[in-house]
């Protein structure tokens, strides 16, 4: 099975696949049944299963995620877009208050099973509230299980098993990672969450990408190649739960340990990986660094941009210093993402 | 049993339950913040009369009145306050968040006005369903300042779900008055605003409520788009506990004196016979007695109900 599907095409694939199979899966948000249709994420879905079952919503995020946590209670199974994670912001009271806790809160009653996508933007201008990735937020809660996969093999398996998984899930894109490409089959599959994916094996140094950090970091790992430095690749998949054994396996063989997430670092999925990795290895650490946004809010104009993201160049050069140490300095060549240069908007 | 008389039970239960949790409130064996509906009984008893028992209604944080109108399990009710784990929601919720999802009482909340879009989506739900489910969303005048309010009600319009909106309107949010936080008393008119009929009714009066609402129920089942009901009610006690609170100063008990004269007990009360009003008093006595000492009987929750239903996970 070779077929090749980008990532985009992985989750309509997925979606049009779950609500042929599922009467109940139905699909809302700002923009879904329009001629763009999510990054074509969701075309063609109204045309296929009416307007009750795709439709646009009103800018009213915080009610629109009520509605679908109500039509969840009510026997459907949601899944609520968001072109931009950012937006998410306007639906917290309904997805902690409630969602996250409806199941516990009213003793085993009721159930959530919605899905809530968003997409983290970057690049040509994106700018402070288009690009922001919060999943550290939703890591924070129980009762919410988050996702952020960065394969189009994950993403089919990985949205296929948010929407018929009980719980509210939310299932974290990001933008540059819809034109990645990579085998899915055609078949429907589910990939049971809390299972890191080992994406490359090494030996001197684990390095963990989360969502499209994981895609840099297999261009790092060639780099570190170049100077004779083998890195594993991990990406964790599904943020909560959190497949903790892989990740901990990885680095007691590996002895060091770097994290790179497309978020900001403090008290963020960065910092929660390393805790339950030294918790796992019984309070043993290990040299570590963590990469993330620079902490500030993200700027527009180009040069500023460049230096505000983790690059191949900058993972590379932290696990460089991880193996080595600081007393060799190594400046790899510059690495620039595809997808990033090409990126010419406007979403 | 004629009509007056079903009402006349209803919210007498309603009220003996509320009294009697006020009564057992100072031993502290109720651990749960209480909002009573006290004085405001007949507007859940007059809604709810006009649904069907497939019908839902989605509660608020004072929402015994509704949980019990709407047919709540009574002994799982007390329980839940109770904190055991024969409650409605397991000793995890309790008077806040009560559920009864067989009787069509979805979960309360305590967070104002969170529940009015869950009733929208469920009434989408029912839409898809090709059910003719009615669900009401009730909420205080309180709610009516939250952005969830206005963005249901727009979608709700929008797609003419089957949704009965209903404001138990007492006119205050904790302690501030309606016209400190609204340049007018015009919620109807807001409501109307979004194309959806409105009408303003006596909460005290329960068969004309009563009327009524059969009518916009009606109009809501047959596919005619929402409505909305501002029921002019009063809480006769505190916002939050088990007394009165007139000594407080945010309102005065002249203010409560009319209310008081036209409780919705007292005007089922006096249609009644006596003799008819002893006999189901005496009914009502007998059946929360049995509440109570089931609540007092039941054990709590073990320790594993700490980490148990925090996920539903697939068997």
């Amino acid at each position: 099975m070779t077929r090749k599907l980008s990532y985009a095409e992985a989750l309509l694939e997925a979606t049009h696949q779950e609500m042929a199979h599922d009467p109940s899966v139905v699909v809302l948000g700002m923009g879904v049944d329009d001629f763009r249709g999510i990054y074509g994420t969701t075309k063609g879905l109204a045309e296929t299963f009416g307007p009750e079952r795709c439709f646009d919503t009103p800018l009213s995020e915080d009610a629109m995620t009520g509605v679908a946590i109500g039509a969840a209670l009510g026997g459907m199974r949601p899944i609520h877009v968001h072109i931009r994670m950012d937006f998410v912001l306007l639906c917290m009271n309904q997805l902690l208050n409630i969602a996250a806790k409806a199941r516990y809160m009213y003793g085993a009653s009721v159930s959530v099973p919605i899905v809530v996508r968003s997409v983290i933007g970057r690049s040509w201008g994106q700018g402070a509230q288009h690009s922001q990735g919060l999943h550290s937020l939703f890591m924070h809660v129980p009762g919410l299980k988050v996702v952020a996969p960065s394969t189009p093999y994950d993403a089919k398996g990985c949205l296929v098993q948010a929407i018929r998984d009980n719980n509210p899930v939310m299932f974290v894109e990001h933008r540059m990672l819809h034109f990645q490409r990579g085998t899915v089959p055609e078949h429907l599959y589910a990939l049971p969450f809390g299972h890191a994916r080992v994406l490359s094996p090494g030996t001197d140094v684990t390095i963990v990408g989360i969502s499209y950090m994981a895609v840099e970091s297999l261009r790092a790992q060639s780099l570190l190649a170049e100077v004779g430095i083998s890195a594993e690749v991990i990406d964790p998949v599904s943020l909560l739960p959190l497949d903790v054994d892989t990740i901990a396996a990885s680095v007691a063989k590996t002895g060091r340990l770097l994290i790179v997430d497309t978020a900001w670092t403090s008290c963020g999925a960065t910092a929660e990986i390393v805790t339950a990795v030294f918790e796992r290895l019984g309070g043993r650490s290990v040299p570590f660094r963590r990469l993330g946004y620079a902490a500030a809010p993200c700027p527009t104009t180009k040069n500023l941009e460049n230096l505000y993201y983790p690059t191949p160049a900058t993972i590379a050069q932290a696990a460089h210093s991880l193996v080595r140490g600081d007393k060799q300095p190594w400046q790899p060549r510059s690495v620039e993402a595809p997808e990033v240069v090409e990126f010419k908007g406007p979403f | 049993m004629n009509q007056t008389e079903v009402f006349y039970r209803q919210v007498l239960r309603i009220r003996r339950v509320e009294e009697e949790v006020a009564r057992v409130y100072p031993t502290d064996k109720i651990k749960s913040p209480v909002h009573l509906s006290i004085g405001q009984e007949g507007v859940s008893v007059g809604i709810c009369a006009a649904l069907r028992k497939t019908d839902v209604v989605c509660p608020t944080y004072r929402g015994h009145a509704l949980y019990l109108a709407k047919g709540g399990d009574l002994n799982a009710m007390i329980a839940e306050l109770y904190g055991k784990v024969t409650g409605c929601t397991r000793g995890k919720g309790g008077s806040m968040h009560l559920i009864d999802v067989a009787a069509g009482v979805l979960g309360a909340s305590a967070i104002v006005g969170t529940t009015i879009p869950l009733a929208v989506g469920y009434a989408y739900a029912q839409r898809v369903k090709k059910t003719d489910t009615v669900v009401a969303s009730f909420f205080g005048d309180g709610a009516v300042d939250e952005g969830a309010f206005h963005e249901s009600m727009n979608f709700a319009a929008l797609h003419k779900l089957p949704v009965l909106f209903v404001c138990e309107n007492n006119f205050y949010s904790i302690h501030s008055p309606q016209l400190a936080r609204q340049p007018h008393a015009n919620l109807c008119d807001r409501a109307s605003s979004y194309g959806v009929k409105s009408e303003q009714l006596d909460g005290c009066d329960v068969p004309e409520l009563y009327a009524r609402a059969q009518a916009a129920v009606e109009s809501v089942r047959a596919g005619d788009g929402p409505r909305f009901l501002e029921c002019m009610t009063y809480r006769f006690r505190e916002h939050v506990g088990p007394n009165e609170d007139f000594h407080a100063g945010y309102r005065s008990r002249e203010e409560a004196e009319p209310w008081f004269a036209r409780d919705p007990l007292r005007l089922l009360g006096q249609r009644l016979d006596p003799i008819v009003r002893t006999r189901i008093e005496a009914e009502v006595e007998l059946e929360i007695a049995d509440a109570f000492a089931f609540a007092e009987s039941s054990p709590f929750p073990p320790s594993e109900e700490l980490l148990a239903d925090v996920y539903l996970e697939a068997q």
